[in-house]
């Protein structure tokens, strides 16, 4: 094959992929606009499930955006140069990932029109207030951080806005656990657990999102990825993978502790229908222990397709680990009157039911396409492909 | 590593076209995060002809033992006055009738539950705008201007006191301004406090005859909510919360 034809044939696919996105978007904006002109009666939620899908959809983005950052942390903070060679992908990655979450959280809100009065109105004792700093602060850190990655001028900075970008994420991932970790009257939330484990939680989806997006790049260029940095970079997933194990086996078993948690604990493990299956199936099997099987297989685990359906596998697992924490913590009903059998017309004392609409589901995938059509059109435009093994390989493709 | 790339004819234009990129992205991040930095001043804080005054603490007073099972007058009382139907799943309840029943004793209980006002509200605490607002006189209110939607105050709540309008409202009482997409909760019918009138969820219930329904000044040791809670056991809901709250309970 010879150059020229390449090129066309990737303008196409470009071109190609880009309208699917788009297409995507348009469809999540529709969602959201008819969620606005009816209200929110059109979604399941109610007034006992107050956050749903969408926050699954945009708690997941904005937590892998900050993860994904990890790749380049560990290339200009700790120096590895498999990583450095990544760490343009990875800032744009992050602040794609990043647009798309808050774009789904905003266009939920009930007053979406009111943007501005969010951000012009600021309660400094609220964890949100201090997000939507941090939030914005991330976008401009990671914009110059990519800046020093990408001017030759601007090199010398680079790690110093590297270091300045990790630490802001770790405060943007420990505010974004804190989220739940302040609201001390539900029996899911109040534990200072969360901050620490949402942290591991954007490590492991963050990079799961990240080899996916790179063996999807490599592929489409023609590019085959070199089978050391593969990996390095799937047993460093592996080790993320197991650290989330581990804080959910601690978050469990600190609850089971507490005598006052039991219920809660019987709930989500046993006996709480769809919270229970998405926690031992969804989170345990599919998010954790097969993609750990997989990873760490001998032979498995060193193909690139193993890899990217572990990563795949890792990232449904996330959604049903923010689905068990984010509704199943609010299915569970609060307790007013600790002891007593309790009822009332706004159903106190029963699981609370959810059950999510289309229009719910289809924001949340605009999010998803909004990260992905801001990525390829960045990496159309831009240089973001890893450039360590650019040359060699594309030298090879030519001579095809 | 190699910044070699197949056609070097490509790399000036893309050097450019990153620049330009970049640029434009600093400009956006500049243009977002602007507005944080420029109107922190302006933030939050109450209108400045706000009547509550400090000296004052309303509260409630709530027997549950002169409650009666079935009786819902303070509910309608309470969506006549503020203008809800209650004929959706998802419409608003600013107060709703709870039946208790002690597991151990088999004792039951009826008793309104509504918003606290809590001294120290968790609602207010995670608003992000300032909309959820805590008056002097320990009214708990929403500014409607200002709430954006969020729900982050219907998290927090521990008491579920707080309601999301889910839809287009009819019918609205026009002392009483409600809108969709925004979160309300029980004002202690502010509009008629300020009037010199009680709520009307206390009116309802002394003129059913119950009066299980004590509303006053909890900070004047003459008023007679305060006589009473010094001197009989009350309790708060959730006292372990700490959040003092403006309704006590007697009885249960
Ligand atoms: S009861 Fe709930 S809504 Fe009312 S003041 Fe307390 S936290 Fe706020
Ligand atoms: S829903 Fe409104 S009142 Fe409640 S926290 Fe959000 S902005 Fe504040």
């Amino acid at each position: 094959m010879n150059f020229e034809a390449f090129h066309k044939i990737e303008e196409r696919a470009f071109y190609a992929l880009a309208a699917a996105l788009g297409l995507v978007v348009l469809i999540g904006l529709g969602a959201a606009h008819y969620m606005e002109t009816h209200g929110h009666v059109v979604t399941g939620m109610n007034n006992q499930i107050v956050w749903g899908l969408p926050h699954v959809f945009a708690v997941f983005l904005i937590v892998a955006a900050s993860g994904v950052l990890n790749v380049a942390s560990i290339g200009s903070v700790f120096g590895k140069p498999i990583y450095k060679a990544r760490a343009p992908l990875s800032g744009l990655l992050a602040i794609a990932l990043l647009a798309g979450g808050l774009t789904v959280l905003m266009l939920d809100l009930g007053r979406p029109d009111r943007l501005i009065v969010a951000m012009t109105h600021f309660n400094f004792k609220s964890i949100f207030a201090l997000n939507v700093i941090l939030y914005t602060g991330f976008f401009a850190i990671v914009a110059t951080y990519l800046w020093t990655m990408m001017e030759r001028k601007m090199y010398g900075f680079s790690k110093y806005v590297g270091f300045s970008a990790f630490i802001w994420r770790i405060a943007l991932t420990t505010a974004t656990g804190s989220i739940f970790g302040f609201l001390v009257a539900r029996q899911a939330y109040s534990s200072a657990l969360l901050a620490p484990m949402f942290i591991i939680m954007s490590f492991s989806y963050g990079l799961a999102v990240f080899i996916i997006v790179q063996s999807f790049m490599y592929a489409w260029n023609g590019m085959k990825l070199d089978l050391a940095i593969l990996r390095r970079m799937k047993n460093l997933l592996a080790t993320f993978v197991g650290a989330v194990m581990y804080f959910t086996i601690v978050y469990h078993l600190t609850n089971l502790y507490f005598a006052k948690q039991w219920d809660f604990e019987r709930f989500i493990l046993l006996e709480g229908g769809v919270f229970t299956t998405l926690f031992w199936v969804g989170q345990m099997l599919i998010g954790t222990l097969i993609p750990l099987a997989l990873l760490l297989h001998p032979t498995l685990g060193t193909r690139c397709k193993t890899v990217v359906w572990a990563a795949g596998m890792i990232i449904v697992g996330g959604f049903a680990q923010l689905y068990v924490i984010i509704i199943g913590g609010q299915a569970f009903p609060l307790n007013l009157f600790p002891g007593m059998q309790q009822s009332s017309s706004f159903f106190d004392g029963v699981i609370h039911h959810y059950q999510p609409t289309l229009p719910e589901f289809l924001l949340g995938m605009g999010g998803i396409g909004i990260a992905f059509l801001l990525t390829t059109i960045a990496v159309r435009v831009l240089r973001f492909i890893p450039q360590d093994d650019f040359h060699h390989v594309s030298k090879e493709m030519l001579t095809d | 590593m190699s910044n070699n790339v197949d056609n070097s004819q490509n790399d000036n234009e893309q050097v450019n076209s990153r620049r330009q990129f970049l640029g434009w992205g600093a400009a956006v991040a500049g243009l977002a995060i602007a507005p944080g930095v420029t109107l922190l001043d302006i933030a939050h804080g109450r209108p400045a002809d706000e009547p509550a005054s400090s000296k004052i603490r309303w509260g409630m007073l709530i027997d549950s033992g002169k409650c009666a099972t079935g009786c819902d007058d303070c509910v309608s009382a309470c969506g006549k006055e503020n203008g809800f139907s209650g004929k959706l799943e998802t419409d608003s309840q600013w107060i709703r009738k709870i039946e208790l029943k002690d597991l151990r004793t088999g004792n039951s209980h009826s008793l309104p539950m509504l918003c606290q006002h809590c001294e120290h509200p968790p609602c207010v605490d995670v608003c992000p705008t300032g909309a959820s607002f805590k008056r002097a006189d320990g009214i708990v209110l929403v500014d409607r201007h200002i709430c954006i939607g969020c729900r982050y105050c219907m998290m927090a709540c521990p008491y579920k006191a707080r309601s999301f309008v889910h839809q287009e409202l009819e019918d609205q009482n026009p002392d009483v301004p409600r809108g969709k997409g925004c979160v309300e909760s029980c004002t202690l019918c502010v509009q008629r406090v300020d009037r010199g009138e009680q709520p009307a969820c206390s009116d309802a219930c002394a003129a059913a005859g119950h009066n299980a329904i004590l509303f006053g000044d909890l900070n004047d040791p003459n008023s007679e909510i305060a006589k009473r809670i010094a001197a009989s056991a009350t309790t708060q809901v959730r006292a372990d919360l700490d959040l003092n709250v403006g309704i006590r309970y007697q009885g249960i």
